[in-house]
Formats: structure tokens, C-alpha cells, sequence
């Protein structure tokens, strides 16, 4: 197990997104912050918080839990689904989407179908901790915290305070054919 | 095969004779022209000798059912006399006594008489029919009762359906007195019963299914006995299932009434529990209902005292489609000719409640004397119709492999220990090693 | 979890895990858009040998909002009348390439027996007097959102406990989440074995109702006078109806269920029915995201395994 980001090198990287999703919005008009449940609603929560430190005002954080969106689903084990909820309509707004790692895209291609049937966003964005590639759709990220080049047997696990008790990135490998 | 003229000596069987209240270890007996003939009748050596080992083995006599429906004539799909009589062969019996609610029902001698006679010529079992208590079932005027007597009636029924009036009750017991052969009634109070499929308990008001409380045949057991008793009738009471039918039996008993019952082994054996194990399969639906445990001891030892003096199956074939309904739908009944020894047995023998003499006598004795026969057991010169069991032979019922046509038991796939592995009627074997013999009437 | 055939057979555990989804796809029922792509491609039969426009509503909007497809098959017009015995019919409609079967029969078990046969998930709408699942899981629903738990909720079912699904899927699932259950109603009408631990049962509604966190009020049929079981539907209003008065006798945030078809006047008044203490509504829509849950529940996961 490698540790890819620690945890002030997490702090950094988010604020980092922040500051890049102010930069590119000209501002935080009708900017609206939604997390991927699980572990994408904290990052979403602090990167609304540094935005929040730098221009006043802090945007609303919707969670969005895909589960119903999935097009693997019958073939994982029954999940339980979670509420998703907005804090205000996101109808003509800048949505910028918060998930922890970006592989496949198939649960942020899931997370803009889910986003869609709540509204007409003016503009999607995404941003992720973690870009680890191996892309089966053609999304990609406005913004990335760190892209690392890993194996597709490999795993990455981001560690979040809320969730997990501490704040870290690890790339763990896999044996070959393993679980 | 035998020729009727042969000797047949079995010989190293147990023999438990309940009409003469005896039971020999390995004794001997010699068949000849279809009746018991003594030693001395057949030392000359004119007449070939045919040995049966019969050693490990217990020979009864006579084993009846007094209480089936072989459905003919009118509803041949569900069974007819032929699958009916291969049944009873197969089952260990030599008298079956098919109940009158068929299509037409037996409520004219010449019923009677072709049931009968179609019975002899087929010649695997005797068929000594129950006639109809009323004309045509309906339950308003007696049908001719000495008349389908005289024909060879050997009891009288509606069963299925309860003689609702009391006043043609009484006509029908009054009347007995001037016959040989009981009145038969199958005790149910219609508006207690009515739209019910089970007993009504615990498992009933768990399931949601509409239940009969045991009352339903209790209410009618004790008018009967009531009747009986103003008349001095002969009254026989039909499948008997509860607690107050049982308290009525025992009051009639110790007033000097001339009052029987019957119980089935399916009431011997299994409880309303078997409703639910069965996830709701209608082939747990009979009437009387299966009952609680509480019940199904009582019956048990009923039958062990003696208070219940025959067993017999009700045997209730049906076609597989008519059970694939759902549990209201369908039919009641269960196929028991083929079970009823092993069950019997099992309840009763091996648990060591019963000892072997009397424990024949209530599917022997029992229903002899109930219906007026007069079998004088094993002595020589009676007609040969006897039994020979394995008493402990152990195996799994399948209905797949059953000679009724109906498929319909909830013994499925039930262990028993103990079945007929021989069969003799009027002198002939009609089933071997559980191979009925070919029916001569096709 | 194979089929959904009654509350009875399901763990308080497995109840709660149901609750929760449902709590989470009642979001999707409150949408402008509701419309989840989850079971797209599936195909769900609501076979109803009974007439029933509520139930069969509420199961068909389920499943499309869903995404899933829906057959409606009525056994009142249908082969069940041509000699086909029912079980040729399921079997027959599942060799359709059907996903889920709902099911409800005027016959208790009859889905149990269905589920033996087929391959694919039965899910009980309504057998006989046996139970009716999604009911029950509505109505603690319904509950858990205005109490916050079942457990240690005091529950009055009143009414025609003998005769209803609904009280028995409600008196086993409030009973499995440590509510006390007491039913009240008319002695013929009460099931007498189902007393004991958890449950009480009184025919003095007035004792019924003392303190009552929750009153759900059994519809009464007019058969039942006929039956014999009541004198009346004047007397059962009399004794059992429920009346803005009888009311006070529970808590004063006493929660007011009815499975419906109410009948108004007999035994609940139009005041308590549309008054502040009734949840009826709120039932009828938490009926929708039950009955999500439950397909979401059945027909996702492990459905692609071996049954």
C-alpha cells in the first residue's frame, strides 16, 4: 500500500479546487455544490466551506445518491439507496458535482442522468479528489485533485475524517485476478 | 397361477385372528377352494401343495375398509372400480365399503347390485356397498332402505353431506331397527361449517383461512346419540374428530346404545399443523378437517380404549387438477387405501400403544361387527381373505407409485414402518410383494 | 429475501432495512419528475384475481416510476375462466420473460404457493384474510414518520381483526418492532389465539384506546351482519365506530390509520377522517414508496444468482 495523498495534501488539493472553480465561474452566482454519496458529500462540504472562507458567502451542498442510476446493478449485491436532497432548485444553475475518485465515469455519467430528472442545470462541472483513469465513457473533470496513472487491479481508497476517522489517499494493489 | 383346486399352506407366520382373539407364533394354514381347510383336510396328497414362507411375517384376517369412495359410477376420472379394487388390494384389504355418493347415487338396488357384481367379477377386493340414507342425497325422503339391503347394501350413508333434519334422522334410525345394517352419519352442522376449509384454531387464524370449529360435528354427533336413543336405532358415526363427538360416544356407550365410530388414520397421524408445512397445498383438505394435537391424542386413545372401534381411510380420490386450485377451491379428500395400514401401524403398533390383536380388531372385528357381518375368523371352512404384513418394513410413501387414480395424500413422502407385503381374497392372492394381481374383470 | 409473501415471516431487522428504502424513495414520488431509471428493462405482472383499483394503482405506479413495465391481468376476465388452472396462468405469464409477479387472491396462500412454483420474486398484494404486506409496511412507515420509532408505541387495531390481511400484516410487523399491539373489536370478530406476548386483545374500545399512540381502524363489511357477527352496522358503530369524542381517549398526538375503503359514518366519522390526527393520505402516498422499495428490494441484487 502506497499513501498517495496525505492528509494536509488533501487539505491542499481541495483548496486548490476551490480556488479553480471561483476562478473559472468568475465568482459564486448561482454556484451550487453537489455530492456523490458517500464520501464525495464531505469533500463537496469542504470545498464549499474554503470557498466560503475566500468570497464570503457559502453555496448550498445537495447530496445526490445514485444507486437508483446505476446500470450495474444487478449484478452487485441488493444496496441500500439514501435520500438525495437539494437544499434549494437547480434549475439554471452552475452545478458542480463532488465525487472522490474518477475511473470508469460510469457513476458520474449515473450522477448527471440522476441531476437531470431534478432539473435544467445551466452548466455541469465535476470535480474529483482523485483521477486514476481507465476511462469507459468519454467524461472527463474541470477539476482534479491529483491524477496518478495506476494499474487496473489496483484500488484506490480515499479516507475521509467524517466517514472513515482520518483524512488520506492509499493505492493499494490487488494480486492479479483477485477480488 | 394357483388353480382354485390347489393347496395353499403358509406356514410360519404369526397369526393374529381378532375375531377369535388370537395370536400363535409360527403357526400354519392351508387354503383350498377359496376357504380355510384344516390339516386333516388336506393330508390325503389327492391335491398338490403349494408352500408359502411366510416366516418374520403376521397373517391377519379379513382387513376392511368400511368407509371409501371409489367414485363410480359417475366420476370414473377420479377413480373406478378396477384402480379402486387394485388399491384395496395393494393397500392389505379384502372388503372395501364405497360410500353411495356417487353420480347417480346408490339410492336403487340395481346400484347396488352392479357395484357389487362388478366388485366379484374385477375379484381383487369384495365391494359391499354403502346405500344412501335419503333419494337422491337430498335429504327429504328416506330412500328405500331394506329394498337396497336386500340387494347387498351393507350400510346406509349420505355421507359427504349430514342429514340436516333431525325429524328424518329419526325416521332413518327408527326404521333401522327393522334392518341388519347401520345408519351411517357423517356429523357436520351445515351452518357452522359452511364456507369453511379447516379446522378453526390457532393455525387457522394464522393462516387466515375460514375454520370449522370441532363443535360443527359434535352438535349432530350428540343429536344422533340423542335419536339413537329414542329410537334404539343403529347408529354408526362417520370419521370422527372431536372431543364432544368422543364425549357423546362415551355417553352412549354407558346408556347400553347401539351407537359405533370411526376414525381415519390421516387423523391418527397428522395435525392442522400440517396445513401450514404444506405452504397452503389443498391436499392437507379434508373433511373433517385435521385437527390439533390436543384432538389427535384424544382420537388415539379412543381408538386404544376401544371407545372408537374401526379405522377406516375415507378414502377420497381426486384428479390432480381438481386439487391444483387454490386451498377454497379445491376438493376435499385424501387417496388413503394405500396408507392406511403403514400409517395405522406406525401410530399405533410401534409406539407400543397397541398390542397386534387389538389393533387389527378396529380394521377387522371392528367394522365386522358394525355392519352385521359375521366373519367367524380363521377357523376352517371361513372364506380366505387374510393379509400378511411386514410389520417392519420401512418406507417413504409415494403416491406417484399408488393404484388409485388419486395422487392426493399429504402422507407424501412420510416414513412409515410396517405394510401388507400379501393379499388374499376368497382364496386367491390379489397382490404379492406389493404387485396387485391382474384384475380379471378387464 | 426471495418473495415478499407476509410481515410474519421477515426479521425486524429485515422490516427496518424495507423502511428505510422506502423513506429514501419517497423522494422520487415527491419529484416533478418521477421517474428513476432503476428497473429499466424489467417487466412486472399484477395479477389480480380480485378486484382492486386502489392496490393495483398504487403497485403499477411503483413500478413505473421505476422504470419498469407493467401487464395488469385480471382474473376475472382472463383464461383463469377457460379451465386453465391459476398456476398454468403464472406459469405461463413468468414464460413471458416476466421479472416479478404481484400478486393478490381472494384464497389465503395462494401466493405462498406461488412463490413454490415460479422462479422469479412474488410479491403479495393481498391474500384472502391472511396478509397484505405493503400495507403493513405503509402503515409503519406512515408511523415511523410522525413518531420518529414503532418500538414502545402503544397501536390499537379496531375492528374486523378476524377477517383482515391488513390487521394481520400490521399486528406482525408492529409486533416485530416492539410496538404493543391491542386489538379491539367485537368478540366474534377477533382472533382469540393471537393474544400474548406484545399483544392483548379487548373488546371495550374505550380500554382499547386508552393512551393509544396509533389507531388504525379496520374497514367493517356489510357481510359481517349477514354473518352474524354483529347485530348491526348502527350497533357496531355504536360500541366500535370511532368519533372525534372517542378520540380523547388516546394521546392527544394520537396517530389515525385507515387501510381504506372508509366507510363514513360506520367506523370512523368523516371529523376524525379528515381531521389533524389522520395520517390516510400520507398512507396512500407511502403506499407508492413502499411498494418501490419492495421491487427495488426484490428485483435488485441478487436477482441475476441462482434462486
Amino acid at each position: 500500500m502506497a499513501i498517495l495523498l496525505d492528509a494536509d495534501a488533501m487539505r491542499r488539493a481541495l483548496v486548490r479546487i476551490a480556488h479553480q472553480i471561483v476562478e473559472k465561474n468568475q465568482g459564486i452566482d448561482d454556484l451550487v455544490f453537489v455530492g456523490i454519496r458517500r464520501r464525495g458529500v464531505p469533500l463537496a462540504e469542504r470545498i464549499a466551506q474554503s470557498v466560503a472562507l475566500s468570497e464570503g458567502r457559502r453555496p448550498s451542498v445537495g447530496v445526490l445518491d445514485i444507486g437508483l442510476y446505476r446500470d450495474d446493478w444487478a449484478r452487485r449485491p441488493f444496496a441500500p439507496v439514501e435520500a438525495t436532497t437539494f437544499r434549494e432548485p437547480i434549475d439554471g444553475k452552475i452545478v458542480v458535482l463532488v465525487d472522490d475518485v474518477l475511473f470508469t465515469g460510469r457513476t458520474v455519467r449515473a450522477a448527471i442522468d440522476a441531476l437531470l430528472d431534478f432539473g435544467r442545470p445551466r452548466v455541469i462541472q465535476l470535480a474529483v479528489l482523485v483521477d486514476r483513469g481507465h476511462r469507459e465513457l468519454p467524461i472527463r473533470a474541470d477539476y482534479v485533485g491529483k491524477s496518478t496513472p495506476t494499474a487496473r487491479s489496483e484500488k484506490i481508497r480515499v479516507l475521509v475524517r467524517e466517514v472513515d476517522g482520518l483524512d488520506q489517499v492509499e493505492l493499494v494493489k490487488r494480486p492479479e485476478g483477485g477480488a | 397361477m394357483t388353480n382354485r383346486d390347489d393347496v395353499i399352506r403358509i406356514r410360519g407366520a404369526r397369526i393374529i385372528d381378532p375375531f377369535r382373539g388370537i395370536d400363535v407364533k409360527d403357526d400354519e394354514l392351508h387354503v383350498a377352494g377359496g376357504r380355510i381347510v384344516s390339516r386333516d383336510d388336506v393330508r390325503d396328497g389327492s391335491r398338490p401343495v403349494r408352500v408359502v414362507d411366510a416366516h418374520g411375517l403376521w397373517l391377519v384376517p379379513r382387513l376392511t375398509d368400511m368407509h371409501v369412495h371409489l367414485r363410480s359410477p359417475g366420476q370414473e376420472w377420479k377413480e373406478d372400480l378396477v384402480s379402486g379394487s387394485q388399491a384395496a388390494a395393494a393397500g392389505g384389504f379384502t372388503i372395501v365399503a364405497p360410500m353411495g355418493n356417487t353420480d347417480p347415487p346408490v339410492d336403487i338396488p340395481s346400484l347396488v347390485e352392479w357395484q357389487r357384481h362388478r366388485g366379484d367379477a374385477i375379484g381383487l377386493v369384495r365391494i359391499f356397498p354403502i346405500g344412501t340414507i335419503t333419494h337422491g342425497l337430498q335429504g327429504e325422503r328416506l330412500a328405500d332402505l331394506y329394498t337396497l339391503e336386500q340387494a347387498g347394501a351393507v350400510g346406509f350413508s349420505d355421507d359427504g353431506r349430514v342429514v340436516a333434519s333431525a325429524r328424518l334422522m329419526r325416521a332413518a334410525l327408527s326404521y333401522s331397527v327393522s334392518l341388519r345394517h347401520p345408519i351411517i352419519e357423517h356429523a357436520e352442522d351445515r351452518a357452522l361449517a359452511e364456507g369453511t376449509v379447516m379446522h378453526e384454531g390457532d393455525v387457522s387464524q394464522r393462516l387466515g383461512l375460514p375454520g370449522v370449529p370441532e363443535q360443527a360435528e359434535a352438535l349432530i354427533a350428540w343429536r344422533d346419540v340423542e335419536l339413537a336413543g329414542l329410537t334404539g336405532g343403529r347408529l354408526h358415526l362417520a370419521h370422527v374428530s372431536s372431543l364432544g363427538t368422543l364425549a357423546a360416544l362415551a355417553y352412549a356407550k354407558r346408556s347400553g346404545l347401539t351407537v359405533s365410530a370411526e376414525v381415519t388414520p390421516h387423523h391418527l397421524y397428522l395435525t392442522d399443523e400440517a396445513v401450514e408445512a404444506w405452504d397452503y397445498n389443498p391436499v392437507t383438505k379434508v373433511n373433517p378437517p385435521l385437527r390439533p394435537q390436543s384432538i389427535r391424542q384424544a382420537l388415539i386413545e379412543a381408538v386404544v380404549s376401544g371407545l372408537v372401534p374401526v379405522i377406516a381411510s375415507d378414502h377420497a380420490p381426486h384428479h390432480a387438477d381438481e386439487k391444483a386450485q387454490p386451498y377454497s377451491a379445491a376438493p376435499y379428500g385424501i387417496s388413503g387405501l394405500e396408507t392406511s395400514l403403514g400409517t395405522v401401524l406406525t401410530v399405533l403398533l410401534h409406539s407400543g400403544r397397541m398390542n397386534p390383536v387389538d389393533l387389527f380388531a378396529r380394521l377387522s372385528k371392528g367394522p365386522d361387527q358394525v355392519m352385521g357381518l359375521n366373519y367367524p375368523g380363521l377357523l376352517t371352512g371361513a372364506e380366505a381373505d387374510l393379509t400378511l404384513i411386514d410389520p417392519n418394513a420401512r418406507w417413504t410413501v409415494d403416491p406417484a407409485r399408488f393404484y388409485s387414480k388419486g395422487h392426493n395424500t399429504p402422507m407424501a413422502g412420510e416414513q412409515l414402518t410396517g405394510r401388507a407385503v400379501a393379499t388374499m381374497c376368497r382364496g386367491r392372492w390379489t397382490m404379492r410383494d406389493g404387485e396387485v394381481l391382474e384384475a380379471d374383470g378387464e | 429475501m426471495q418473495d415478499l409473501l407476509g410481515l410474519e415471516d421477515l426479521t425486524a431487522r429485515e422490516i427496518d432495512e424495507l423502511l428505510d428504502l422506502a423513506q429514501a424513495l419517497r423522494e422520487v414520488v415527491d419529484r416533478p419528475i418521477k421517474k428513476v431509471p432503476t428497473l429499466r428493462g424489467r417487466a412486472v405482472v399484477n395479477l389480480f384475481f380480485e378486484p382492486s383499483t386502489r392496490t393495483r394503482s398504487s403497485f403499477e405506479l411503483a413500478s413505473k416510476y421505476l422504470s419498469a413495465d407493467v401487464i395488469n391481468f385480471s382474473g376475472s376476465h382472463s383464461s383463469v375462466q377457460k379451465g386453465e388452472t391459476i398456476w398454468d396462468t403464472a406459469q405461463n405469464l413468468t414464460a413471458l420473460g416476466v421479472d416479478a409477479v404481484v400478486v393478490r387472491h381472494g384464497t389465503s396462500g395462494v401466493p405462498r404457493q406461488l412463490a413454490d412454483l415460479l422462479r422469479v420474486p412474488v410479491i403479495n398484494a393481498g391474500d384472502g384474510s391472511h396478509e397484505h404486506p405493503t400495507q403493513g409496511l405503509l402503515d409503519l412507515l406512515t408511523v415511523r414518520q410522525c413518531k420518529g420509532t414503532i418500538s414502545g408505541l402503544k397501536v390499537a387495531i379496531v375492528g374486523d381483526v378476524l377477517h383482515s390481511r391488513v390487521a394481520r400484516s400490521d399486528l406482525f410487523g408492529f409486533r416485530a418492532l416492539g410496538a404493543e399491539v391491542t386489538l379491539v373489536g367485537p368478540p366474534a370478530l377477533m382472533p382469540d389465539s393471537f393474544a400474548g406476548p406484545g399483544v392483548r386483545i379487548t373488546h371495550n374500545l374505550a380500554e382499547g384506546m386508552r393512551g393509544a399512540d396509533v389507531v388504525q381502524v379496520l374497514r367493517i363489511q356489510r357481510e359481517r351482519q349477514a354473518g352474524g357477527y354483529i347485530p348491526s352496522l348502527e350497533e357496531y358503530r355504536e360500541r366500535w365506530g370511532i368519533t372525534r369524542h372517542r378520540l380523547q381517549w388516546a394521546d392527544a398526538d394520537v396517530v389515525v390509520l385507515h387501510p381504506g375503503p372508509q366507510n363514513r359514518g360506520v367506523e370512523i366519522d368523516s371529523d376524525v377522517l379528515d381531521g389533524e390526527s389522520s395520517r390516510v393520505l400520507s398512507q396512500v402516498t407511502n403506499g407508492v414508496a413502499v411498494r418501490m422499495a419492495v421491487l427495488y428490494r426484490l428485483l435488485g441484487g441478487t436477482y441475476d444468482e441462482p434462486r
